[in-house]
């Protein structure tokens, strides 16, 4: 790899010492700042670990139980805090596991690193033992990744490797080293990269583009916002606000957006989706403006395209010009980021109220209300829904705390009901749907930031998927708080049996362990749920509790969870029961 | 959605680091759409090489593949263009036994009227070589199946477009940065 020439590298007078391309690993991991990393170690890594035994007292290591589990906890440890997560394994079986939350990592947006150890040079191409090529396995899921033969290369490959890894839309990034190169000794300096030549990751903001859409938005009459993680990536969260406090636009979220602005706020107007709220995915259809700030149009928000805002002008505030006209063709295309684009459209922006229109929201929440949400959250059945657990944690943590959660319905109840406060408050898998990701993210999120409350939600079905990983937050003595919503079932699959396979409940019912008694194996404390009278003093024990605390609540087996638009409908076609 | 189904030539500078032809036609496969041809080379610029890939999609799928493309790390830009707004062809080989150049006259017209040149003579075989259209190519072969062909090779499309692609200015701007 030519470095030289592509990066643009700060022009200072770097002192030379000669050392390992181990050492130089670690010495590059600590010049951009990381402190915390999460990795398994192994044949084609070890001379790495060697120096991670000696560096560590700057740099902390945490043993996952598995790959996967270091992947989601570096993915936790990034979405929490903004900053770049870091993961690292050996060759082969090591590094095929990283997969999965790598894959995670690319369709959310988190910036990762991840290292990999692969067998000496010599050996590339032989089969050799724990010998994989992770580069040709992991490149349609990584943003950029590269195999490093030589110690020389190190320094280059990882100061781009961050820079790619966190700049423009953020992704993650797989650096595969090998074995010779880690205990090849070579001169290092190290210079931070600031610009590769073929890699514009902010497009620059056009102004008349900005005016056009400033102009369309002052005459609508129906508009609506909805926007996505691009406001939490782009930190433009005050930006967001001060536009819709100023235009008084609804504004809806999605999955991964969720947190970017209070929940209480007079214009958050909810969840957009497949499980999100009534009120923004009817009136989408009757919005005359959508504007959309940092969203991707996924399927799983639009339902069926060809019913899809068809009545209303688009506009797209994206970073990303890969995603511009992907899925909903926009009227009007703002590129660039949407801190930036935010700021510049503010003051060409109208001050505004809509109240009918927005009377139209509060209408169609009312009656979600009345159909569905009475029932999740202050339910008069006997069994315990897992709406009333969200409920009771909101009541208890203010809206304060960090929602981690996994896969399923205990995900679209906890998005649609956790309260936020504060931004990068939900972390949970949006685009890949990945069970398991939960109890290992929300390890690195309390990691990343102690201070916050952290509180895994999760099904009985993902948490056996990374179950090991309790051992990690044992070890770490890492005061995550972990909720088991048990419902003896795979509950979204069962869910879509039920209601589209004619109730043919195909290997979805889990005959499950005793979940208390392995948590209490793990010397966590825990304790399970299942009565209603129960539900607050256990929740406020977990709160209350210094350490990692396990609760395992038992809920109705056969809840659905409403709204829902069915795969392929419209959103207009969303059903409340 | 029934757009029409073209033939699209996609052009793409890069940079020349190993792996990113994987990335590339990984972008194509994902979408289920087929290669028909896939030529890489250096470009005008030192350092930086060019693809030639031919497809035939929607004009649609060919924009959105551009846009996948160019999000690339090392991928400086990329294009697509129909067959009118470009120059373009292709090259190819035939291997004949020798013999047939003096058992079958005719050959020497086929020769001669396709514009095609021969490479190398020895006792056994003859190497003929021609450039040109795709239809060219194809009817040359046709004529010389007649008489036996002992191998034939024919090469991807390469092309330059009419209209201007400014990668050199735009390589000179990020160095002024």
């Amino acid at each position: 790899m030519n470095t030289e020439t592509e990066n643009k590298t700060k022009e200072v007078a770097q002192k030379t010492e000669r050392i390992t391309g181990s050492e130089a690993i670690i010495r590059c991991l600590i010049e951009e700042g990381v402190d915390i990393l999460y990795g398994y170690p192994g044949g084609a890594i070890m001379p790495v670990y060697d120096e991670l035994y000696k560096f560590r007292d700057s740099i902390h290591h945490v043993l996952t139980r598995h790959e996967q589990g270091a992947t989601h906890a570096a993915q936790g440890y990034a979405r929490i805090s903004g900053r770049v997560g870091v993961a690292m394994a050996t060759s082969g079986p090591g590094a095929t596991n990283l997969i999965t939350g790598i894959a995670d990592a690319q369709i959310d947006s988190t910036p990762l690193v991840c290292i990999t150890g692969q067998v000496s040079s010599h050996l590339l191409g032989s089969d050799a033992f724990q010998e994989t090529d992770i580069v040709g396995i992991s490149t349609p899921v990584t943003k950029w990744n590269h195999q490093v033969t030589k110690a020389s290369e190190i320094p280059d490959v990882i100061a781009k490797a961050f820079y790619i890894a966190k700049s423009g839309r953020p992704g993650p990034v797989l650096i595969d080293i090998t074995k010779d190169a880690q205990f090849e000794e070579f001169d290092f300096s190290y210079k931070k990269c600031t610009g590769i030549r073929s890699y514009s990751p902010i497009p620059k903001i056009n102004i008349n583009t900005i005016e056009t859409a400033a102009s369309l938005i002052n005459q609508a009459k129906k508009p609506m916002i909805i926007w996505g993680q691009g406001v939490i990536l782009g930190k433009a969260e005050a930006e967001l606000k001060a536009v819709i406090e100023k235009t008084g636009i609804p504004a809806a979220w999605t999955i991964l957006g969720a947190s970017a602005l209070p929940t209480s706020h007079r214009l958050n107007i909810g969840m957009v989706g497949m499980h999100g709220n009534y009120a923004p995915n009817r009136l989408t259809n009757e919005c005359d403006v959508l504007i959309a700030i940092g969203m991707r149009f996924d399927d799983r928000v639009t339902g069926n395209l060809a019913t899809y805002a068809k009545q209303a002008k688009v506009i797209h505030f994206e970073i990303d010009p890969a995603e511009v006209d992907k899925n909903v063709k926009s009227d009007i295309a703002v590129l660039g980021d949407s801190k930036e684009s935010l700021a510049a459209i503010l003051p060409l922006l109208n001050a505004k109220s809509h109240p009918e229109w927005l009377q139209e929201f509060k209408d169609l929440y009312d009656i979600e209300f009345e159909k569905v949400i009475k029932n999740d959250l202050h339910p008069t059945k006997e069994g315990l829904t897992m709406g009333e657990v969200l409920n009771e944690i909101n009541l208890q943590t203010k809206g304060n705390a960090a929602i981690v959660s996994d896969v399923g319905q205990h995900q679209m109840i906890a998005c649609r009901y956790a309260d936020f406060n504060i931004s990068k408050s939900n972390i949970t898998s949006g685009g890949l749907g990945t069970m398991g990701f939960a109890l290992p993210a929300a390890i690195g999120a309390k990691m990343a930031a102690p201070d916050r409350e952290v509180i895994a939600i999760i099904g009985d079905g993902g948490f056996q998927m990374t179950i090991q990983e309790l051992g990690t937050i044992f070890q770490q003595k890492t005061p995550v708080k972990i909720v088991v919503l048990n419902n003896g079932f795979l509950g979204m699959v069962r869910q879509w049996q039920q209601l589209f396979f004619d109730k043919r409940y195909a290997s979805t019912e889990m005959t499950n362990p005793d979940f208390v008694t392995i948590a209490k194996g793990y010397y966590l404390e825990a304790k399970r749920v299942k009565k209603r009278e129960e539900l607050a003093e256990a929740v406020k024990e977990m709160i209350a509790s210094k350490e990692p605390y396990f609760l395992e609540v038992c809920v109705e087996k056969e809840d659905n969870v409403f709204p829902m638009i069915p795969s392929g409908a419209s959103v207009s076609d969303i059903r409340l029961s | 959605m029934n757009e029409e189904i073209k033939t699209f030539t996609i052009s793409v500078y890069t940079e020349n680091n190993i792996g990113l032809l994987n990335r590339i036609s990984a972008i194509f496969q994902r979408r289920h759409i087929n290669i028909e041809s896939l030529t890489t080379s250096q470009s005008e610029i030192e350092g930086v090489n060019r693809f030639v890939i031919v497809v035939n999609i929607t004009e649609t799928q060919a924009r959105k593949v551009v846009k996948q493309i160019e999000k690339q790390v090392e991928a400086i830009r990329a294009y697509y263009h129909t067959d009118d707004q470009t120059i373009y062809t292709e090259s190819c080989m035939f291997k004949i036994k020798s013999a047939l150049l003096f058992e079958e006259p005719q050959i020497q017209n086929i020769i001669k009227d396709s514009n095609s040149q021969i490479v190398t003579v020895n006792k056994e075989f003859f190497v003929l070589e021609k450039s040109g259209r795709r239809h060219e190519i194809e009817s040359l072969r046709r004529d010389l199946n007649v008489f036996g062909i002992m191998q034939f090779v024919r090469s991807g499309r390469i092309a330059v477009t009419k209209d201007e692609m400014k990668i050199t200015e735009m390589l000179l701007a990020f160095n002024n940065q």
